[in-house]
């Protein structure tokens, strides 16, 4: 019977075995695909599995009471902490008005103008420059000539990073504000100024609002940018125009130090900063998820 | 009096927007200002590393602080070659993520999955260090390395490229760790351009009877190729100046290695790593600035192709 399969009928077999094949490929690929998340979310796993392992061991009240000791000494990170919590505040508080600013320019005065569009290149692309330049600019700018590291150095590279975040949603959300609720206000005969104080900036607060915290978490963690800057110190220091500890930077040097107490301080370290930044990051979603 | 008042408040208002325009344009200037001032702070510190050197400081592969002979061509090397590899790495594992996420995941698992690898980006770069030299460098070493050197390694042609001492550290160590720091950029840029494809193009080639990948491959990749691309790039910017992660586990040395498991080094670690120790105003601090200059060429060159093909308003 099958010597005698009229021609139809053998198309119909190829175009089964077509269609099985294309089935087979769309399965091989969504194999590959889900394989590939996975992947991923083993990775972010893997990492916090290792730093749980690591550092909760570390964990006590002398990890936040205590400064940085010599090794064997049973030092804390307290300025370490201290440092990293100056830098990131002064940094965020230098770094946020002047993004506001550029934000507000960029969606409010420069929406089409040439002008408008270099900033928001330039600032797109400061966005994701090597932070560790960041660094380098600063020495050349204030370490170098006001004579030595500094913690307002350090403040002053964070604040340089915070800047294009804050732009980048700033514009964001002040572009998602519809212009009938601009026309409305200037209708009122109010002037410009008070239009974007008043009403434009309180509309957008809780996405500008996350654009700051985003920025205050993504600098806790910046290690490059301060190892010219405020370099780092072993002991207590409040002082900003001197040297100014702070956690990654500490991490950094305890992580390669041949000292097992001081490898332990580090994971120590590492399980706090990541802690942080990702509670800040899951915070930001929550609060943006609220709100819409 | 009423007259007065309103003509005195409708002049310091319009006094007021002036002020504030002005300061908002100030700052949007500000930014320009600070791109320039960066540009030239690096030439001037720099400016000593070029005068002795000339263009030869781009080919010579000597790192020499004794007899104070410096040239960048094993840095510039290294930084390429792991940001390549590292890319080479990342962009099928991002793509199958952004994909899955996309069209393949039930809606209730987008968000916590998406979540998580955003998570993954917010990680410091330090952590990836750590993490990268004290559980990836073991596993390299013990495991991964000596397997492969017994088998690719022996392989004509590409074998070469994988042979030496297992040290668990080097070039492809580095370029693995950097992958993973970039997969969560590629990613989540991969899956905003993916959802800008209109449905009803989807949905006409679902009707037509293609497949899911199908549908990726003849509609998404083609309607969303030069954002793609832009998101790619966006993930090589990134992998060009990552400074802490790489410095923890590239071995840190100043040799073109033959082998990917060799040790190497990139701009940005040798900046790091020699940085502090350099004196003011020496020929080496010199030789860094320039380095960091000609990091910061590369990294603005790509971001800059980089955000010309993502269309305005998606970021990552």
């Amino acid at each position: 019977m099958s010597a005698t399969v009229p021609g139809p009928a053998k198309d119909m077999t190829a175009a089964v075995a077509l269609g099985r094949r294309r089935m087979r490929v769309n399965t091989i690929v969504k194999v590959c695909c889900v394989t590939a998340t996975a992947i991923g979310l083993i990775l972010l796993a893997s990492i916090l599995f290792t730093l749980l392992v690591r550092g909760v061991g570390g964990l006590s009240l002398t990890v936040f009471t205590t400064s940085t000791l010599p090794p064997g000494s049973n030092g804390g990170l307290l300025n370490a902490i201290v440092g990293t919590l100056i830098q990131t505040v002064l940094g965020a508080a230098i770094g946020t008005p002047i993004g506001l600013m550029v934000g507000t320019y960029l969606a409010e005065y420069a929406r089409d103008s040439a002008l408008g569009n270099t900033v928001r290149f330039v600032s797109d692309i400061l966005l994701s420059a090597p932070s560790i330049l960041i660094g380098l600019f600063v020495y050349q700018l204030v370490v170098s000539p006001f004579g030595g590291f500094s913690g307002i150095a350090g403040c002053l590279a964070l604040a340089l990073i915070v800047i294009p975040i804050v732009v980048r949603t700033t514009e964001d959300m002040l572009t998602l504000i519809p212009s009938t609720l601009r026309e409305a206000v200037i209708g009122l005969g109010a002037p410009k100024w008070k239009m974007i104080v008043l009403v434009c900036y309180r509309v957008a607060r809780q996405g500008i609002l996350t654009g700051i915290l985003l920025a205050v978490a993504r600098i806790s963690g910046e290690t490059a940018p301060l190892l010219f800057t405020s370099l780092g110190n072993l002991n207590w220091s409040l002082n900003l125009s001197k040297p100014m500890a702070s956690l990654p930077v500490t991490i950094y040097q305890y992580a390669g130090s041949a000292f097992q107490d001081w490898v332990q301080l580090a994971w120590t370290g590492a399980l706090l900063i990541t802690a942080a930044v990702l509670a800040v990051n899951i915070a930001v979603r929550a609060l943006l998820r609220g709100g819409k | 009096m009423s007259a007065t008042t309103a003509t005195a408040s409708r002049r310091s208002s319009s006094l007021g927007d002036t002020i504030f325009a002005t300061v908002a344009k100030l700052s949007g200037i500000f930014v320009l200002a600070v791109l320039g001032a960066i540009i030239a702070a690096l030439v001037i510190g720099g400016s000593k590393a070029i005068i002795a050197f000339g263009p030869g400081f781009l080919t010579s592969d000597d790192w020499d602080p004794v007899h104070e002979s410096f040239g960048a061509l094993v840095p510039i090397f290294g930084t390429i070659v792991t940001a390549i590899l590292a890319l080479a790495l990342a962009v099928p594992l991002a793509f199958g993520i952004a994909f899955y996420l996309t069209e393949l995941a039930p809606k209730w698992l987008r968000r916590p999955v998406s979540t998580a690898i955003e998570l993954l980006a917010a990680v410091p770069s330090i952590i990836y260090g750590m993490w990268g030299f004290f559980v990836i460098v073991p596993i390299m070493s013990q495991y991964v390395q000596p397997f492969v050197i017994d088998t690719i390694g022996e392989w004509p042609l590409i074998g070469p490229f994988f042979q030496g001492p297992p040290f668990g550290t080097g070039i492809l160590t580095a370029a693995l760790i950097l992958a993973v720091m970039v997969i969560p950029f590629i990613a989540a840029t991969m899956r905003d351009v993916f959802e800008t494809v209109p449905a009803v193009y989807k949905e006409s080639a679902y009707g037509v009877g293609c497949t899911t990948w199908e549908v990726m491959r003849s509609i998404v990749i083609p309607y969303t190729r030069a954002s793609v691309v832009g998101g790619i790039m966006l993930g090589l910017g990134r992998a060009l100046g990552e400074t802490m992660a790489v410095t923890f586990v590239i071995g840190n040395t100043n040799r073109i290695a033959s082998s990917l498991f060799g040790p190497g080094n990139t701009i940005a670690s040798i900046v790091a790593l020699e940085f502090p120790e350099s004196e003011t105003g020496s020929l080496k601090l010199s030789s860094l600035l320039a380095l960091g200059l000609v990091l910061f060429m590369i990294a603005f060159i790509v971001l800059a192709i980089s955000r010309t093909l993502l269309k305005p308003g998606l970021k990552a």
